[in-house]
C-alpha cells in the first residue's frame, strides 16, 4: 500500500490559484479512477479535479471556501502498490492563498463556524488550515419565549411583588433580557405601557446568520468592488420610442414565431448595438489599465448578464455582429441557459467586450449598472412602458422605454457616449435602420 | 381543665422551617406561639444535618490523622491515632445542644412563646396541646402553619430495632460496630457509610438501583464512586434486601437472583424519607395532597384557608434551606407583605467524600426541558489550590443556554464544594450570563477559580486548561 497525493492541476490560462467550492469526497470513500473528487473555482469557471488513480480517501487538504494555490495537495489517498509519496513524509502544507480566505463575523455564534477539515487520526498530520478552533461566542439578546419565567433578580422580584407589578408584563433591558430596577420604574412610570422601543403588540426578532461569502458569490463581490474601484462610472439615461420596434416585433412573431421562435426585444438590442458601435470603437473595448492599453474589437462579443441561481454571471454571445435577430435570440438563450445550468464551457464565460443587461419587466426607470471589469461601457434595459406623448399637438399613446448604460470615464469621454446612446435611440425608433447596412 | 389560649399565628413544628417561621413572624409582631414534642432545632439540627456533618469531620480527622501514621508525603510523623467514639459522640451533642440552646434563644428574642408537647389537630383553628408533663392545653389561632417534617422510611423486613437503625441511631452510636451494611446508596447512606469506613468500620452498601446517588449524572458521582472503591466500602448494587438475623447477617438478593448474606453486627437503613403527614390529626383538615405531600400554592397555602404548610411536608427537595426560606415567606404573606416562593434554584449538596454539589438543572435536565444548551467543566486537576489541600479529584460545571448564555445549572464534585454553593445560587438568582462570570475576578489561590474556568471554558477560552 503507498500513498498518493493529488495535488491542484494547472488549468492552463496563467491561473496560479483556484478556491475550492465542493468536496465531493469524504476521508475513508473509495474512489475510482476518473472519480470526481472535487470542484474549484477560477477566475473563469467551475472545473471538476478527476482523481488520476483509485484508492481510499485518507485526508481532505483544505476546506470548502478556501483558495488554494497549483500544485499545492488536494487529498491524499491510500492506493495499491507504491504511492507518489514516502510513507512517513509530512504532506506539505498547503499554500494559502489568501490568509483569511473566510472572514467571519467576530461575533458569530458558533453555529456558523467554518467547516473544519478533517483532521487524519492515522498519520495525524493532516494538513489543516489554521484556524481559531475556538471563535470566543457572545450572546445576543433573547426575547422571552411565552411561558418563559421572566429573569430578574430576588430583589426585583421582590420589589415587583410589593409594588403589585407582573414580571411578566415588563420589558427586560439587562443581558439576556434581565429585568431591572430601572425597568421597573419605567413600567410603572408608563403606567404598565409597554416602553417605546420595546414590543408594541409585534414579537422582536433575534438572531442573525452569519453567510461566508465564499464561491461564486466571492467572485461576484471581488469583480464589483474591483469594477467600482477601478472605474469612474459615467451614467447616461435615455428614453426611447418603442412603439415602432413593438409593432415590428409583433409582427415578425406574428409571421415567423411558429417557425423561428419568439423573439424578445434582446436581439433588437443587440442588433442596434452592434450597428452603433461601428462609429464608436472606442467603447468596444477592453481597458488594460495596469498596462495602460485600450484593445478595440472588431467584433462584438456581448456579454449577457444572467441570473443563475448561484448569483449573477454574465455568459458571452461571440460575434453578434454576425448573427440575425433569431440567431441573436437563439445565442442568448444558449449561453444564458449554460450559465444557469452550470454547464457553460471556460471560454463562454470570458472574453466579452460589452455587456448588455435587462431586468426585464423589472426593469424599472432607471438603473446605474456596474461595468463588466475591464470592458469599458454596459449598456442596461428598463421597463417598457405606454405613455401618453404629445406628438404634432395630438396627446397619443406611446411605448416607451429607458436605456440606462454605463462608460468608464478614463477612456470614454461623456460626449462620445451621449452620441453611442443617441445612435442606438435612432436606430431603435426607426427600427427598419436596423437592417440596413 | 384545659387550659386555653388564642394566638394569631400557632406553628407545628421547631424544625428549620418552623423556628424560622417563627423568629420571622415574632420580629413582623404577629402573636406566635410553636409547639415542638421534641427539641427545637427539629431534624435538621438534632439528627440530620449538624450532628451528621459533626460526625463525618470527626471521621474525617480521624482518617488524616490516620493518613499522617502512615508515610505522609507531607512529611508530617504521628503515632498511630485511636478513637474513642464516645468522647465524639459528647462532642457532636455539645454542638448540637449550643445550637438547640441558640434557637431557643432567638424565638424567645422574637417574642414568639414555645410550648414543649405534641400537638393534635382538632380543626382548622383549634389544635390541642399534650405536653410531656403538666396540663394539656387548647390553642386557638387565626393561622396554623404546618412544618412537621418528615422521617426515614422503614423497610417492612427490616424493621428499626437493635442492631437495626436509621440515620438517627447511626449519629449516636455508643460503640462503633465492626462490619456495617448500609442499605440506600443515596446521599444520607452514603455520608455516613463513607464516615464509617473512615472510623474503621468495614462498609458494605445495598442498593436497589444498578448505580449510587441515584439522583445525579453519572459524570458527577465518578469520582464519588472512585473514592468509595479507593476507600475499601465494598458496594452491592442493583441488590435488594431480603431480611436481617444476627447470625448471618444481610439477607440480600442480587439482580440475578442470587442470594447471599452480608455479616453485620449493625444495619443503618437510608432508603429515605417521608414527610410526617399522619398521626397528630391532619387527615381530619382533609386537605389537597400531591402524592404523599400536603399541596400548597406559590405562598404555601393549603387547601384551607388559614392553613399553611411547608418544609418536607409539602414536597421535594426535602431540604432545609428551602423549609427556611417557605417559613419566612409565610410570615412576610401572614403579615399583610406580597411574597412568593419562587426560587430560581435551589441547590443540594451531598457531604459525602468529596462533596457533590448541584444548583440549578444539569446537561441533561436542560435538554429535556427543551433548552439548547451550552456546557463546560473545569477539573480541579489543573486548580492551583486543590494541589495544595491534595484535592485534584473533580471538577466543576456549568451549563447554560446557547442563545443568550444565560446560566441555568451549576454542578460540582471535589473536597470543600459545598461552599461553591453560594457562588452557584447567587449567579443564577441574580440572572447570570457566563460572560459576568467570565468577567468577574475570583480570588487566587482558590478553588472557586475554577468557577470562573468553567465559565470561560463554556466561553471557548478557558486560561489554564
Amino acid at each position: 500500500m503507498g500513498i498518493y497525493a493529488i495535488r491542484v492541476p494547472d488549468i492552463g490560462e496563467g491561473i496560479a490559484e483556484v478556491e475550492l467550492v465542493t468536496w465531493h469526497v469524504q476521508p475513508g470513500d473509495m474512489v475510482a479512477e476518473d472519480q470526481s473528487i472535487a470542484d474549484v473555482m477560477t477566475d473563469k469557471a467551475t472545473v471538476e479535479i478527476p482523481s488520476p488513480v483509485a484508492g481510499k480517501v485518507l485526508a481532505l487538504g483544505s476546506a470548502v471556501g478556501d483558495t488554494i494555490a497549483v500544485g499545492s495537495e488536494l487529498v491524499r489517498l491510500e492506493v495499491e502498490g507504491a504511492g507518489n509519496l514516502k510513507e512517513n513524509s509530512a504532506p506539505a502544507p498547503v499554500q494559502q492563498a489568501q490568509a483569511a480566505p473566510v472572514s467571519i463575523a467576530k461575533n458569530s455564534p458558533p453555529a456558523a463556524a467554518p467547516t473544519q477539515p478533517v483532521a487524519l487520526a492515522e498519520r495525524a498530520v493532516a494538513p489543516a488550515p489554521l484556524r481559531p478552533s475556538a471563535t470566543p461566542r457572545s450572546a445576543p439578546a433573547v426575547a422571552r419565549t411565552a411561558g418563559e419565567r421572566p429573569l430578574a433578580s430576588p430583589a426585583v422580584r421582590q420589589r415587583a411583588l410589593d409594588m403589585g407589578v407582573e414580571l411578566r408584563f415588563v420589558h427586560g433591558s439587562g443581558p439576556a433580557g434581565r429585568i431591572l430596577h430601572g425597568d421597573l420604574d419605567a413600567h410603572v412610570a408608563s403606567g404598565g405601557q409597554a416602553p417605546a422601543q420595546g414590543p408594541a403588540g409585534y414579537a422582536e426578532r433575534h438572531g442573525e446568520e452569519a453567510i461566508p461569502v465564499i464561491g461564486l458569490r466571492r467572485k461576484i463581490a471581488q469583480k464589483m468592488q474591483e469594477s467600482k474601484r477601478r472605474i469612474p462610472h459615467f451614467s447616461y439615461v435615455e428614453e426611447i420610442d418603442v412603439t415602432e420596434l413593438e409593432a415590428l416585433r409583433a409582427k415578425l412573431n406574428q409571421l415567423h414565431g411558429a417557425t423561428r421562435g419568439k423573439l424578445t426585444v434582446l436581439p433588437f438590442l443587440a442588433r442596434a448595438m452592434v450597428l452603433a458601435l461601428r462609429e464608436f470603437p472606442q467603447i468596444n473595448a477592453r481597458y488594460d489599465d495596469e498596462a495602460g492599453v485600450v484593445t478595440r474589437y472588431a467584433g462584438v462579443h456581448l456579454g449577457v448578464a444572467t441570473q443563475t441561481e448561484g448569483g449573477l454571471m454574465v455568459p458571452v454571445l461571440r460575434h453578434a455582429e454576425s448573427l440575425d435577430l433569431w440567431a441573436c435570440a437563439a445565442g442568448i438563450a444558449s449561453v444564458a441557459e449554460g450559465a444557469r445550468s452550470g454547464k457553460a464551457a471556460r471560454d463562454a464565460l470570458s472574453g466579452s467586450t460589452i455587456t448588455l443587461t435587462s431586468l426585464g419587466a423589472l426593469g424599472g426607470i432607471a438603473s446605474t449598472p456596474v461595468i463588466n471589469h475591464p470592458e469599458v461601457a454596459i449598456v442596461g434595459v428598463n421597463r417598457m412602458v405606454e405613455r401618453p406623448m404629445l406628438r404634432g399637438g395630438q396627446v397619443v399613446g406611446r411605448l416607451l422605454m429607458n436605456l440606462s448604460s454605463s462608460f468608464d470615464h478614463r477612456v470614454v469621454d461623456g460626449m462620445h457616449a451621449a452620441q453611442f446612446i443617441q445612435a442606438m435611440r435612432a436606430l431603435l425608433e426607426t427600427p427598419a435602420l436596423l437592417f440596413v447596412e | 381543665m384545659t387550659k386555653e389560649i388564642t394566638t394569631k399565628l400557632l406553628v407545628i413544628g421547631g424544625g428549620p422551617g418552623g423556628y424560622v417561621a417563627a423568629i420571622r413572624a415574632g420580629q413582623l409582631g404577629i402573636p406566635t406561639v410553636l409547639v415542638e414534642g421534641e427539641r427545637l432545632g427539629g431534624t435538621c439540627l438534632t439528627i440530620g444535618c449538624i450532628p451528621s456533618k459533626a460526625l463525618i469531620h470527626a471521621a474525617h480527622e480521624f482518617e488524616r490523622a490516620q493518613h499522617q501514621a502512615g508515610d505522609s508525603p507531607l512529611g508530617i510523623r504521628v503515632q498511630l491515632p485511636s478513637l474513642d467514639i464516645a468522647q465524639t459522640v459528647r462532642w457532636k451533642d455539645g454542638i448540637v445542644n449550643r445550637l438547640s440552646g441558640g434557637v431557643g434563644a432567638l424565638l424567645r428574642k422574637a417574642g414568639v412563646q414555645v410550648i414543649k408537647g405534641w400537638a393534635h389537630i382538632e380543626d382548622g383553628k383549634t389544635v390541642r396541646i399534650e405536653p410531656a408533663d403538666g396540663e394539656a392545653v387548647r390553642m386557638h389561632c387565626e393561622h396554623l402553619l404546618l412544618a412537621t417534617g418528615s422521617e426515614p422510611v422503614e423497610l417492612p423486613m427490616l424493621p428499626f430495632g437493635g442492631p437495626v437503625v436509621s440515620s438517627t441511631g447511626a449519629l449516636s452510636p455508643e460503640t462503633l460496630p465492626r462490619r456495617l451494611v448500609v442499605v440506600g446508596a443515596g446521599y444520607i447512606g452514603l455520608e455516613l457509610g463513607m464516615a464509617y469506613r473512615k472510623l474503621g468500620a468495614e462498609v458494605a452498601v445495598v442498593e436497589a438501583a444498578e448505580r449510587i446517588l441515584p439522583g445525579y449524572d453519572e459524570e458527577l458521582t465518578q469520582p464519588v464512586l472512585d473514592a468509595l472503591e479507593k476507600s475499601g466500602v465494598v458496594l452491592h448494587l442493583g441488590c435488594s434486601v431480603q431480611g436481617f438475623d444476627e447470625k448471618h447477617g444481610v439477607h440480600v438478593r442480587s439482580a440475578r437472583a442470587d442470594e447471599f448474606a452480608l455479616p453485620a453486627d449493625r444495619v443503618l437503613v437510608a432508603v429515605g424519607r417521608r414527610p410526617r403527614s399522619t398521626g397528630f390529626g391532619m387527615e381530619s383538615l382533609q386537605l389537597d395532597m400531591a402524592g404523599r405531600f400536603v399541596a400548597v400554592d406559590a405562598q404555601c397555602r393549603t387547601s384551607m384557608r388559614g392553613v399553611w404548610a411547608i418544609g418536607d411536608l409539602t414536597g421535594d427537595p426535602m431540604l432545609a434551606h428551602r423549609a427556611m426560606a417557605q417559613g419566612e415567606v409565610v410570615a412576610e404573606v401572614i403579615a399583610g407583605k406580597a411574597r412568593r416562593f419562587e426560587p430560581m434554584a435551589i441547590p443540594a449538596v451531598c457531604f459525602t467524600d468529596p462533596e457533590v454539589v448541584v444548583v440549578g438543572r444539569t446537561p441533561g435536565e436542560a435538554r429535556a426541558a427543551g433548552f439548547d444548551c451550552i456546557d463546560a467543566a473545569f477539573p480541579f486537576a489543573a486548580n492551583g489550590r486543590a494541589m495544595t489541600l491534595e484535592a485534584t479529584k473533580g471538577f466543576v460545571r456549568v451549563v447554560a443556554r446557547r442563545d443568550n448564555h444565560l446560566i441555568v445549572g451549576w454542578q460540582a464534585v471535589g473536597q470543600g464544594v459545598a461552599e461553591l454553593a453560594a457562588a452557584f445560587t447567587l449567579s443564577i438568582e441574580m440572572g447570570a450570563r457566563l460572560e459576568d462570570v467570565a468577567g468577574t475576578i475570583h480570588a487566587h489561590p482558590t478553588l472557586g477559580e475554577a468557577v470562573q474556568e468553567a465559565a470561560l471554558r463554556a466561553l471557548g477560552h478557558a486560561i489554564h486548561i
